[in-house]
């Protein structure tokens, strides 16, 4: 239960910590909030030869209005800023409302929104945000850099777009269309435990309460965040109704998530479940619409 | 093994000591400064009996390293009282019987002091939030709870009679 020997790097400014990684980015790991990466190393299931410590590089630590709505976060901007933060409360609600829904208050003390989106654990609730959201993110090189939208930053279990000797330095999240209303539901043994399901919606409406667009993103139903891409679809030109809802879900659960059966669940019943929310979701957005 | 000097404040006291890169925080704490109030549980990060604070915020010291305290305040159980001047929320854990072993605690109380402290008048549902980080094997929580509740009633006298 202790790492094993490494080499420890820690710059002091972003300048520094781009040329750590352009040289050890093959042998290294970025270190940030630490609260996924210490545990596997503790485990040694990691063992990487060269640690390059994220938490001197204080300019990665900023919540930023945009002007035309929405919000840039810093990669390093603790989960527990984000929980307490007046900016994202406002501008992006369901970012707000989701993060008690990650661990402890001690982990979101350390834990930082980049470092969950790059460890990409498909039980992760930010990862889910992010694609529910239409993030985009800022992946930097040395000499170059480049943003990503979420969507095609995760590709496979723990697999994403970044370069080895990438740093994900921040987090631009749009703002919602107008009469957009959203929600998060997730179900864990215990509360800050993984979930063994969940769901971000977004749903808006228009003024007779159509649905003029759903978005539903499942989390830890699949290798990565699941987009239900038809599912959604289907709620476009409908009104919220038990009919309409029992279509999306079973469209949903059916064929666009893939659940696997662990010690806890069968793949059965985290179906069952992940319908179960999506439907309780699909309504609190569609509640939280305002004109 | 490259061994890196950690200099860092400990309970109100500048120290320096040395730590190879892959010591824990909390092994540094307990082995190398020798404060073995700080409990060491599951070391992954689930049971939160290593919980100090780092400047001000409780943190599991099993995940984090001791280079990363270097330049920082930490804050270990052995900064709360003394056997004979005990810290109002450790009377309150004697009073209403909020520990049986005793190895969970020291990581209650350092969750707790900030949270009373920004929180001076929780209700037990928020209690149980700001200790659901922590695990504990012998009380089945409620007699902690009723001790943050009894330590928060006994802060609340104390301001009273202030005013």
């Amino acid at each position: 239960m202790k790492p094993a020997p490494f080499e420890y790097i820690a710059p002091n400014n972003l300048d520094e910590a781009l040329i750590a990684m352009e040289v050890n980015g093959f042998d290294g790991k970025l270190l940030a909030g630490g609260q996924s990466l210490i545990p596997v190393m503790n485990f040694r299931l990691a063992q990487p030869a060269v640690i390059v410590d994220l938490n001197g590089v204080t300019e990665l630590d900023f919540i930023r209005p945009n002007p035309g709505g929405g919000v840039t976060i810093g990669a390093l901007t603790r989960q527990s800023r984000l929980e307490h933060d007046a900016i994202v409360r406002d501008r992006v609600p369901l970012l707000h409302a989701t993060i008690p829904f990650i661990a402890h208050p001690q982990i979101r003390n350390r834990g930082t929104i980049g470092g969950s989106l790059a460890h990409a654990d498909p039980a992760g609730e930010l990862p889910v945000l992010s694609v529910a959201l239409q993030a985009r993110f800022k992946l930097q090189r040395y000499d170059k850099e480049r943003w990503v939208n979420a969507t095609d930053f995760y590709q496979a279990l723990f697999m994403t777009a970044l370069e080895p000797q990438e740093i994900m330095t921040a987090i631009e999240i749009p703002p919602l269309p107008p009469r957009t209303g959203w929600a998060f539901q997730e179900l864990a043994r215990r509360h800050g435990d993984y979930a063994q399901a969940g769901v971000a919606t977004l749903i808006a409406l228009d003024d007779d309460g159509v649905c003029t667009y759903a978005r539903l993103v499942f989390l830890n139903v699949g290798e990565i965040p699941m987009v239900a891409t038809e599912a959604a679809q289907l709620l476009v030109g409908e009104r919220i109704s038990a009919e309409s809802i029992t279509a999306v879900v079973n469209h949903a659960i059916q064929h666009e998530i893939e659940p696997t059966s662990d010690v806890h669940a069968s793949a059965d019943y985290k179906r069952h479940l992940a319908g179960v929310l999506t439907k309780r979701a699909i309504r609190q957005a569609a509640n939280r619409v305002t004109s | 093994m490259t061994l890196h000097t950690v200099t860092l404040i400990v309970n109100g006291q500048e120290l320096s000591a040395e730590a190879e890169s892959r010591l824990l925080l909390s092994d540094f704490i307990r082995h190398t400064l020798g404060l073995t109030g700080t409990h060491v549980g599951c070391e992954h990060g689930v049971c939160g009996a290593c919980t100090i604070l780092f400047d001000g915020e409780p943190v599991r010291s099993c995940l984090m390293l001791a280079v990363q305290a270097h330049g920082h305040i930490i804050e270990t159980v052995e900064s709360l009282g003394t056997p004979d001047n005990m810290h109002p929320l450790q009377e309150a854990f004697h009073a209403a019987h909020g520990l049986q072993c005793g190895y969970c605690t020291p990581g209650f109380l350092m969750t707790l002091k900030p949270y009373l402290e920004q929180n001076p008048n929780p209700t037990e549902r928020e209690i149980r939030e700001a200790i659901s980080g922590n695990l504990c094997r012998c009380t089945g929580y409620q007699h902690i709870v009723d001790a943050v509740l009894l330590a928060a009633q006994k802060n609340h006298k104390q301001e009273n009679k202030h005013q």
